[in-house]
């Protein structure tokens, strides 16, 4: 059984319909990526898993359970972290207290500092900072306490929209790096990107969303090597 | 690795010695209350001693409203809605109790009560009458928080302006109704004879509930806002807390972390109108009477005024806004009907040169501790 199985989603903001019925699969242990244009559906994708805005139809199944209906913190407890599109980082708490909100629903204490040490040891910056006010972040910095915090929940899957928006190349490199690295250590990931071309080279799967719809899916090897996907995403001629 | 082990335990004392802890706390403000209102009240005279009441009492409420404004970013102008509902049902529960239990509405507190008890040691601390007193304020606390619940669920669905207004509404709800009510029922026989039913209607409507026996003292007031600070700053500490700031910092994020967000805000607004309430029961047992004429929306406004300069979401910046506040208006007392220009320019030159109030979302000391540091330098590890 697959980690994540969603079938004929649909959902509307209001009466505009966001997403027309997709259907995707994320296996256990991978990386999997949604690409698509802006507005195609793939924030409400993440949103929709996560129960922060209601499903019209379909089922999303986690581990075999379903969690259409399910409240966000339900989902939360039974393993997905969410790290929100634009980062949402509690600009006036420090970085210490973002990290505590990212474990608010555990009271495993010894678990919970663990799960600190391996945020430090992925992060460093984010230790040095830890009395900081977490709005005094760099960007980069911000994208990685977002990711860290999400890690804090200890999520079985962790979705991470667009970790790499408004970041210079160097420190894209550096996210990705650490997406792989925490799927090394066996945390399945759903990842919204538009730099096609890195989420191409990072995940082992892919689907390209296009306004509300699946219209490719395949080995992100196989579709970064696929001519549409070429020249629609990846800006080749 | 080891050190910070330590550390974030020590974020996170064991659960057991919650208890404890607050006891010694509690244990402290009780004696400076009665410290006090031994010492200090015979010492200043009537008129400072007055003062220092006031003082009291606006800080439950301006901490109290920092739970909801401060803490969770809802906008609430309704909060003299609260004091007001809760003033009320204190003073008809010991007005008419005291009619009921010993025919008159007159003092039967200890010296604890007593502004004009020469030494608080010479006769019995408590008396009926401060029990009847302390039970109609809590009483009035908990109806408060009851219409805390009613006001907190429209915040579930309304943000920003729009739950402003319903706050709003609220406040002039509860006032209209209030003067609204039948005539205060005054004659021992006709309250006795009554359905006690039928006393809950009879608050005196426009004149307001008077003859109210005066129990409030700076030990209550102490007290009280005593209480009112240890909650609000445990909360503030406690996971509960973070929820809470959370959610005004970003509530959809807030929701991702697995906060319950529109129990969370409810709660706030619970836990802020309990206090008001209680609040409202001491104002209406320090001057003998209630109005509800008198506590309408600029009454709310002082205090949304005390939250907004003090911090939103300081408690210390919300107690000290208190405290000036309160006594600047009596420094000025010539000048009194200017109160509003002075207030309103405070607030403009507030939102140029601090825009995020006098101490932010921080209390005084934390942001006193990193002045130090960089001050005197503790090496560069930090
Ligand atoms: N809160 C909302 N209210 C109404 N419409 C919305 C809302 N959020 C998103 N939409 C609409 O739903 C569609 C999908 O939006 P979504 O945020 O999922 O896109 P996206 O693929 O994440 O785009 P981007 O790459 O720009 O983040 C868009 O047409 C958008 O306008
Ligand atoms: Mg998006």
């Amino acid at each position: 059984m697959a980690l994540l199985e969603i079938r004929d989603l649909q959902t509307h903001y209001g009466a505009i319909e966001a997403l027309h019925g997709i259907s995707l699969t994320v296996e256990r242990g991978q990386i999997v990526t949604l690409i698509g244009c802006n507005g195609a559906g793939k924030s409400t994708t993440l949103r929709a898993i996560s129960g922060l805005i209601p499903v019209t139809s379909g089922s999303i199944l986690f581990d075999g359970k379903p969690l259409v209906g399910v409240a966000p913190h339900e989902i939360v407890k039974l393993g997905v972290a969410h790290a929100p599109e634009g980062r949402g980082i509690f600009a006036n708490l420090t970085v210490d207290e973002n990290l505590d909100l990212g474990s608010y629903l555990r009271r495993d204490r010894d678990g919970i500092a663990r799960d600190r040490e391996r945020v430090f040891e992925l992060f460093p910056r984010i230790r040095e900072r830890l009395r900081q006010n977490a709005g005094t972040l760099s960007g980069g910095e911000q994208q990685m306490l977002a990711i860290g915090r999400a890690l804090m929940a200890r999520p079985r899957l962790l979705l991470l929209d667009e970790p790499s928006l408004g970041l210079a190349p160097q420190v894209v490199q550096t996210i990705f790096r650490i997406i792989r690295e925490i799927n090394a250590a066996g945390t399945t990931i759903l990842l919204v990107e538009q730099n096609a071309h890195m989420a191409l080279q990072t995940a082992h799967f892919a689907y390209v969303l296009e306004v509300g719809e699946i219209v490719m899916q395949d080995e992100a090897k196989k579709l970064a090597e696929s001519d549409e996907v070429r020249k629609a995403y990846l800006g080749v001629a | 690795m080891l050190r910070m082990k330590a550390r974030s335990l020590e974020l996170s004392p064991p659960a057991w010695t919650i208890l404890p802890r607050n006891l010694l706390a509690l244990v402290v403000i009780l004696a400076i209350a009665i410290m006090m209102h031994a010492w200090v009240r015979p010492a200043v005279g009537n008129y400072y001693n007055r003062v220092m009441m006031d003082v009291g009492i606006n800080i439950v409420l301006a901490v109290s409203l920092t739970i909801v404004n401060g803490f969770t970013g809802q906008f609430s102008i309704g909060h003299a809605g609260f004091m007001t509902l809760g003033g009320y049902v204190a003073a008809a529960t010991t007005y008419y109790g005291s009619q009921l239990l010993w025919s008159k509405a007159a003092f039967f507190g200890g010296t604890l009560s007593s502004n004009t008890a020469e030494s608080v040691f010479s006769a019995g601390l408590l008396g009926g009458g401060d029990l009847l007193f302390v039970a109609g304020c809590v009483l009035g606390g908990c109806i408060a928080a009851g219409a805390g619940y009613v006001v907190g669920l429209p915040s579930l669905r309304l943000r920003g302006d729009y739950l402003a207004i319903v706050t709003l509404g609220f406040g002039e709800i509860i006032r209209v109704l209030l003067q609204a009510s039948g005539p205060q029922v005054t004659r021992t026989a006709d309250i006795a004879a009554k359905n006690p039913f039928e006393l809950t209607t009879a608050l005196g409507g426009a004149l307001g509930f008077t003859r109210v026996p005066i129990y409030t003292t700076q030990f209550w007031t102490i007290l009280f806002g005593g209480v009112t600070l240890l909650v609000a700053y445990r909360l503030k500490q406690s996971s509960m807390g973070r929820a809470l700031l959370s959610i005004r910092e970003d509530e959809v994020a807030a929701e991702a972390m697995g906060v319950k967000t529109t129990r969370m805000k409810v709660l706030a607004f619970v836990i802020a109108a309990f206090f008001a309430g209680m609040g409202g029961g001491l104002y209406a047992h320090q001057l003998g009477q209630i109005n509800a004429g008198e506590l309408g929306f600029m009454k709310s406004f002082d205090f949304v005024i005390m939250v907004v300069l003090g911090g939103m979401g300081s408690i210390s910046g919300a107690t000290l806004a208190a405290i000036v506040l309160t006594v600047l208006p009596e420094l000025l007392r010539g000048v009194a009907e200017y109160r509003m220009i002075v207030y309103a320019l405070l607030l403009i030159v507030m939102m140029l040169v601090r825009p995020q109030g006098l101490f932010g979302v921080r209390e005084a000391w934390e942001l006193i501790r990193p002045l130090t540091r960089r001050m005197f330098g503790s090496g560069a590890k930090a």
